[in-house]
């Protein structure tokens, strides 16, 4: 490998992924601005692989939300969205968009297209209730994709138990009518050879995605979960089913490989790998980041990319001979994964204490998110009582900069870090 | 022979049952269940909102309504981060207290906290703790059979609990019995509904509520027993505004609460409790009860912030609560830290605006004890609509 070469591999995720988000924004933009349909739809589970066989651009207002607070401008839409009569105590990222909404699309980052339906899962119960907002502003058609969850912990079941069978025919059935209603919102006829073309790039991303999230067991490090994974995820999700999309993973892959290979890793020096429970906290997303890494601190994996990549973190791949019953069965288990990561954290966590071998775990729980934050108290407690490591507990917001406190946060997180100097040098 | 659970109320006057339905809500022992299980009995608590009752009932066990409780939560507001509903606490205490023992608990997807329940329970106990799948797609064509299939899954699960089958026959006869309730309920909103003197809100509140502790059988028996004696209550009519209470599907308010709203109102309809009252005409006993359970939960049913239908957008349905009771105003409210009430309210409060319907906005929380504000402002609304 030339220098040359490892000038334009390294990295190069994080640049192409940066362009492929603004080239997204500036899709939608010129859908605005002609007055084009679009989908609102939403991470965990956003059906692109139905949506693009009608061309529909697919609009996602919890990543909107967030680059609301990554631009420090989330204040001013949580106002507006309260003033409205919103309480302050609910998700922030419904507050944004609403305020979005209000504003007829305006956005730092571009025009939002106003949607022709929203399509969305179960996987968040604040999900439905959103979209119920949107049907009462445009009376558009909303369409909830019920995906049933996984009933108790380790009792997951799989093709052949009937009770799976039920699951995925639910899911089937709701699928065919999804298509129905897209067939009637578009005008554009449902063609199966394009959803085989779809869900053969959303193959490539899952596979991909999946193994630069595998890869990531390198010591050191190759990307940080929490900064460079954010940037992956965005094309996980506004890419999905997409080419640029797979060629993306392909070239991210190949990245990470050269990485491990080389043993090439992020900027920051390792000292200490980290796992992250929660949201990120966009607010102060780039300072959050820091505090980690100027003591050696770098985020290894997360539970984050996980479920917001609506679990296609699994891999699973469609069958393309046989691609709307494959359809079903992948979205039932790859989705029902995401909410295992949220709901059942403490096991996929201890499994990767140990695969990535990690020396701590960041719990961040966030007022916004009942979703990610109800359970990491107890599932806290259940993963030091499994595994011999020490986790630290923050809690602030992933939009409203009311709620982070960063000096507080800096002293716990100093504290934290020397705590695990201490122990490591008693070791 | 099914035990007594709550004999307190028995061969008393009206005022004294009352009393007893009282003394039992704020009861933190939970006496109707120690009793139930000292005589051999098991247990299924599940979560608000809606749960298959008679699944549970079919096998024996006595379906306990878990709806949080007046005690603080010691233990488990180490298990939950801040920023959440009180319910939420408050029922994992009654469990992590021991003030309740049971065989298994089920929770619903109602909502992005309570979904997590399953898995908090789980951790902490050795008995099934489980989600029950209710759809979330009511309009799915398929919904029904997918649900009578998930009754079915439960219905599996109980029978490894209780180490019985449990037929359709016996779905049946407690579909009958459960049938039986639901009728003595209409009965009882319909009293309040066209003579609100006689039975007030907070009143038929007491009656309604203990029906989520004791067998079915029993709340049967006090219901037939109350209902008459309210009828023939020699009160008069009073110059009130009568409204509609909305915002009480899970979390409950606190009774001085609604006690202090029927002081001042006629609350002529209500969606406190809802669970208990979700289905609004008799299931039928022939065919397949599961089904047929199923196909009542989707289509003959009430509605609430945390069931999506399209059918049933919930600010019209408010408007029809309303209506359906000739109140002149409303009554909103939301537990603190409940998304999908608080967003609900947005929703609510922008419709009755735009149809000039007066209301009046409040947050609670199950275990406030000082309403002198709340008290000071709802006289102040009431006041203004009765000499406006
Ligand atoms: S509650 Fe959480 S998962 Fe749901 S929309 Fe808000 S941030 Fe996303
Ligand atoms: S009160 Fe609201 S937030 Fe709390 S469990 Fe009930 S529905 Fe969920």
């Amino acid at each position: 490998m030339t220098t040359d070469q490892h000038t334009e591999l390294v990295g190069r995720g994080n640049r192409e992924g940066a362009d492929l988000f603004r080239s997204w924004f500036e899709e939608l933009s010129a859908t605005a601005e002609q007055g084009g349909q679009s989908a609102y739809v939403f991470v965990m589970g956003s059906i692109a692989e139905v949506l693009r066989v009608f061309d529909l651009p697919t609009v996602f207002p919890e990543i909107n939300s967030l680059q609301t607070a990554v631009r420090r401008v989330a204040h001013e839409y949580l106002n507006e969205a309260e003033d409205y009569g919103y309480s302050p105590d609910i998700c922030g990222y419904v507050k944004a968009d609403v305020a979005v909404q209000l504003r007829k699309g305006a956005h730092p980052m571009g025009q939002i297209p106003t949607p022709s339906l929203a399509v969305y899962t179960n996987a968040c119960n604040t999900y439905i209730k959103w979209a119920e907002i949107w049907e009462r502003m445009y009376k558009i058609p909303i369409f909830t994709l019920d995906v049933p969850g996984t009933r108790q912990a380790r009792m997951q079941t799989w093709r052949g138990d009937p009770d799976f069978e039920n699951d995925r025919k639910y899911v089937a059935a709701q699928l065919k009518e999804l298509i129905a209603l897209c067939e009637q919102v578009t005008g554009i006829p449902f063609d199966i050879d394009r959803l085989r073309e779809v869900l053969g790039h959303a193959n490539v991303m899952s596979r991909g995605w999946s193994r630069v999230l595998e890869l990531n067991r390198s010591r050191p490090s190759l990307f940080n979960a929490l900064t460079d994974g954010t940037v992956y995820l965005g094309v996980a999700n506004g890419f999905r089913g997409r080419a640029e999309g797979a060629i993306f993973f392909d070239r991210l892959v190949e990245e990470m490989e050269y990485k491990a290979a080389h043993g090439i890793g992020t900027l920051t020096d390792e000292k200490y790998r980290l796992l992250f429970v929660g949201v990120p906290c966009y607010p102060i997303f780039r300072r959050f980041n820091e505090m980690f890494t100027q003591w050696g601190g770098t985020f290894i994996n997360s539970t984050y990319l996980w479920f917001a990549s609506g679990g296609t973190n699994r891999g699973f791949e469609y069958n393309l001979n046989d691609p709307l019953e494959s359809l079903a069965e992948g979205i039932l288990i790859s989705v029902r994964d995401a909410m295992d990561s949220m709901f059942y954290q403490d096991q996929v966590l201890a499994g990767m204490v140990d695969e990535f071998e990690a020396d701590g775990i960041i719990y961040h729980p966030i007022k916004s998110c009942r979703t990610v934050s109800t359970g990491l108290a107890d599932n806290r407690r259940a993963v030091m009582a499994s595994r011999d490591i020490p986790t630290l507990f923050i809690e602030s917001d992933m939009m409203d900069r009311r709620v982070v406190s960063e000096a507080q946060l800096k002293n716990r997180i100093d504290a934290y870090f020397e705590g695990l100097a201490a122990r490591r040098a008693a070791a | 022979m099914a035990p007594l659970t709550f004999p307190e109320w028995r061969n008393q006057p009206l005022e004294e049952i009352l009393y007893h339905c009282r003394e039992l809500l704020e009861d933190t022992d939970f006496p109707t269940v120690k009793r139930w299980r000292a005589a051999g009995g098991k247990v299924l608590g599940h979560f608000q909102v809606y749960f298959p009752e008679e699944i549970a009932h079919a096998a024996g066990m006595l379906p306990f309504k878990v709806r949080g409780a007046p005690l603080e939560p010691m233990q488990a507001d180490s298990r939950f981060g801040s920023y959440l509903c009180s319910i939420l606490k408050t029922s994992l205490e009654l469990a992590l207290s021991k003030r309740v023992t049971m065989e298994m608990f089920v929770t619903h997807p109602i909502c992005d906290a309570a979904r997590n329940l399953a898995a908090v329970w789980g951790r902490n106990f050795d008995y099934p703790c489980q989600i029950l799948y209710l759809p979330q797609n009511a309009n799915s064509g398929f919904a029904a059979t997918y649900l009578r299939n998930e009754y079915d899954r439960l219905r599996r699960e109980i029978e490894q609990i209780v180490g019985r089958e449990v037929t359709d026959a016996d779905l049946r006869r407690s579909l009958a019995i459960y049938n039986h309730n639901r009728a003595l309920l209409r009965d009882l909103y319909a009293l309040k509904r066209e003579t609100p003197w006689q039975v007030s809100g907070y009143e038929a509140y007491l009656l309604l509520a203990v029906g989520g502790m004791i067998p079915r059988e029993e709340h049967n028996e006090l219901l037939e027993t109350a209902l008459p004696l309210l009828r023939a209550r020699p009160a008069k009519k009073q110059d009130k505004i009568r409204v509609v209470y909305e915002g009480g599907f899970c979390e409950q308010p606190p009774l001085d609460m609604l006690r202090a709203l029927s002081q001042s109102t006629y609350v002529v309809d209500d969606d406190l409790l809802i669970g208990l009252r979700w289905i609004l005409e008799d299931v039928p006993t022939a065919g397949d009860p599961l089904y047929n359970l199923a196909e009542a939960y989707l289509e003959k049913s009430s509605y609430s912030p945390v069931q999506h239908d399209l059918r049933k957008p919930k600010e019209e349905m408010l408007l029809q609560r309303i209506h359906g009771a000739q109140a002149s105003a409303a009554v909103v409210t939301a537990a603190k830290m409940c998304e999908p009430g608080l967003e609900e309210q947005v929703a609510y409060t922008h419709t009755l605006d735009a149809h000039g319907i007066p209301y009046f906005v409040s947050e609670f929380e199950e275990n406030m004890t000082s309403f002198d504000h709340l008290e000071i402002q709802l006289e102040t609304f009431v006041e203004s609509l009765l000499f406006a």
